[in-house]
């Protein structure tokens, strides 16, 4: 997959009830989430994004509560790449089953707020456009390859189930 | 090599045998739990996979906990429509408002019980680690997956050993243990790992306070949380009205990445203060900070035996009048028996508020949210920004001792100061 997009930084242990606060999980509608989007922590972000830009953040992004309206929240505003030093681990399985791809990359303090970022997962590089800098991204094993691919875990029970 | 307990659960649930930490497995799910917060998702993403038969309806439970008694008409109608489909789905375990929370009732029925394998649609689903289980949370979408098929997919944890040594002080609960572990090891000091509870220590605690440990390995980024099974979870079981568990126990030569020894002689009552569960401190360090409500309840210590420590704490003293203190028993049962021993009287008449039983404003949701600058105590399990209300309000994580103590003097109190 490729991505290119603008980059929006964010901290170490950003947690779901940041990225969404709880008094807005009465609604699944990333549409309606997508305008409280990082609202604990970033008040100008929802109004900023565009689709196609990148979220970047350091250790645990997206600990805490399991509640997907926060990955849902990140999709509504058209984000479809966020690149971190480590997921938590639901958060991680709920990117994979909203089209959202999780990844893992250890030098996210060499990447700037509004660094242009090209990231191509089949090849394995992540390229810093702004600062014309290459870096190599690990792979993801086959089931997580199949998983994304598909589109989570939904159109994979449906395979499973055979229901076209 | 011997082999960890979470690793004889996971081999017993896969088909995969010979797998190491790092690999994927497909495991058969026990149990299934959801709520109305990841239930209605769940819902909406089960029904694109047709007319969808659910894997078990009688291995299925929709718990509606957080919302409830629904606080307006948004969250009625959300649970109107998981009621709906419990109907249509002819699930037999499905709770309604005032039932009781989630982590409290699915152990407390023997709905879930040692050596199995749970999953839930919530982030606290480690509770029953406790029980000698495998138990963790994931998303809705997850759980719309395990409806359809029964089985869902794990990264294969690493082990991490945690040996409690010596016996504790009285006023030690569970809480301490766990608040202590994170601050040592971090909100990620277990990403994706198993966190096994053991050591001579752990005969000083009781299922409650094991509940309540296991509840919030998740703050530390846990897979899953485990005590082995022994005389106390026996004892649980049967009075739980379970008889159909298994026993598994770590093998004595089983091998671990990581290994803590706590020594429980000298640990003294933890808090973890604002905004991170692993912000622990001795409750001596924080006396200076007053406080304006006081919550003790919820999945991590809304137990009986909770509320008894809590109790003999308050009784015959008077909250601090510059407190709101707020009672909410984790279950119906938990609330009658605290009624029939009475402790509901004994909290009332010191001025608590005792609401019914749900999440409550645990994380924002209703019954007690905090207003610009408020700060809270609470037995509760997070104290991110804005976790309980406005972004500007604290909490600050302790046990049910430090929070009746608390609730008395109005500012954090160890709870030998007025026991």
């Amino acid at each position: 997959m490729i991505f290119k997009g603008r980059t929006f930084t964010f901290g170490d242990n950003i947690d779901t009830d940041v990225i969404i606060p709880t008094k807005y999980l009465v609604t699944n509608s990333p549409d309606e989430l997508k305008a409280h989007c990082m609202e604990g922590i970033d008040t100008e972000f929802a109004r900023d994004v565009c689709g196609n830009d990148i979220i970047v953040a350091g250790e645990n992004f997206g600990c805490g509560s399991s509640r997907e309206h926060a990955v849902l929240a990140i999709s509504g505003c058209g984000v479809r790449l966020i690149i971190a030093k480590s997921f938590a681990r639901i958060f991680f399985r709920n990117c994979l089953n909203r089209g959202i791809y999780p990844l893992e990359f250890k030098h996210t303090d060499q990447i700037d707020r509004g660094n242009i970022i090209f990231v191509d997962t089949d090849r394995g590089i992540l390229k810093n456009e702004t600062k014309n800098e290459e870096y190599e991204i690990p792979k993801f094993d086959a089931f997580i390859t199949e998983l994304i691919e598909l589109g989570g875990i939904i159109p994979y029970a449906r395979k499973q189930l055979n229901i076209r | 090599m011997g082999k960890a307990i979470t690793e004889k659960i996971l081999s017993d649930h896969s088909e995969q045998k010979d797998f190491k930490p790092g690999d994927i497995i497909d495991v058969k799910v026990d149990f299934l739990l959801t709520n109305d917060i990841s239930g209605p998702v769940a819902v909406q993403e089960f029904e694109k996979m047709g007319d969808g038969e659910l894997f078990d309806n009688n291995r299925v439970a929709i718990v509606l906990d957080h919302f409830t008694p629904n606080k307006d008409v948004v969250s009625a109608n959300v649970s109107k429509t998981m009621r709906d489909f419990a109907k249509s789905k002819g699930i037999t375990h499905f709770y309604d408002a005032g039932y009781g929370i989630e982590h409290v009732i699915l152990p407390q029925d023997g709905m879930v019980k040692s050596g199995d394998l749970v999953i839930g649609g919530d982030s606290h689903t480690t509770t029953y680690g406790a029980l000698g289980a495998f138990s963790t949370g994931v998303g809705s979408t997850d759980v719309a997956g395990i409806m359809a098929l029964g089985t869902t997919w794990l990264r294969v944890p690493e082990q991490m050993k945690f040996v409690l040594k010596g016996k504790p002080d009285k006023w030690i609960n569970g809480k301490d243990i766990i608040v202590y572990i994170i601050s040592k090891i971090g909100t990620d000091g277990a990403l994706g790992k198993s966190m096994e509870i053991t050591g001579d220590g752990v005969k000083y605690f009781d299922m409650d306070s094991r509940f309540t440990i296991c509840n919030m390995g998740i703050e530390a980024g846990a897979l899953n949380c485990i005590f082995n099974f022994d005389e106390i979870t026996e004892i649980y079981e049967k009075n739980a009205g379970v008889s159909n568990y298994k026993i598994y126990k770590s093998d004595e030569d089983a091998e671990y990445d990581y290994v803590m020894e706590i020594n429980l002689e000298e640990l003294q009552p933890m808090v973890a203060a604002p905004h991170m569960p692993s912000n622990g401190r001795p409750v001596t360090e924080l006396s200076d900070v007053n406080i304006d409500q006081v919550v003790i309840g919820s999945c991590t210590n809304g137990r009986i035996g909770d509320l008894r420590t809590a109790a003999q704490v308050v009784k015959g003293k008077k909250v601090s009048p510059n407190v709101r203190a707020l009672l909410i028993p984790g279950s119906r049962e938990v609330y009658l028996m605290a009624l029939r021993e009475g402790l509901i009287e004994i909290f009332t008449e010191s001025g608590f508020t005792v609401c019914s039983p749900s999440c409550g404003p645990c994380f924002g949701g209703h019954l007690g949210i905090l207003g610009r600058g408020e700060r809270c105590v609470s037995t509760t399990n997070r104290n991110f920004v804005g976790r309980m209300g406005d972004k500007s309000s604290e909490v600050y994580l302790a046990s049910p001792a430090v929070a009746a103590a608390t609730a008395i003097t109005g500012k954090i109190t160890s709870p030998t100061e007025v026991a």
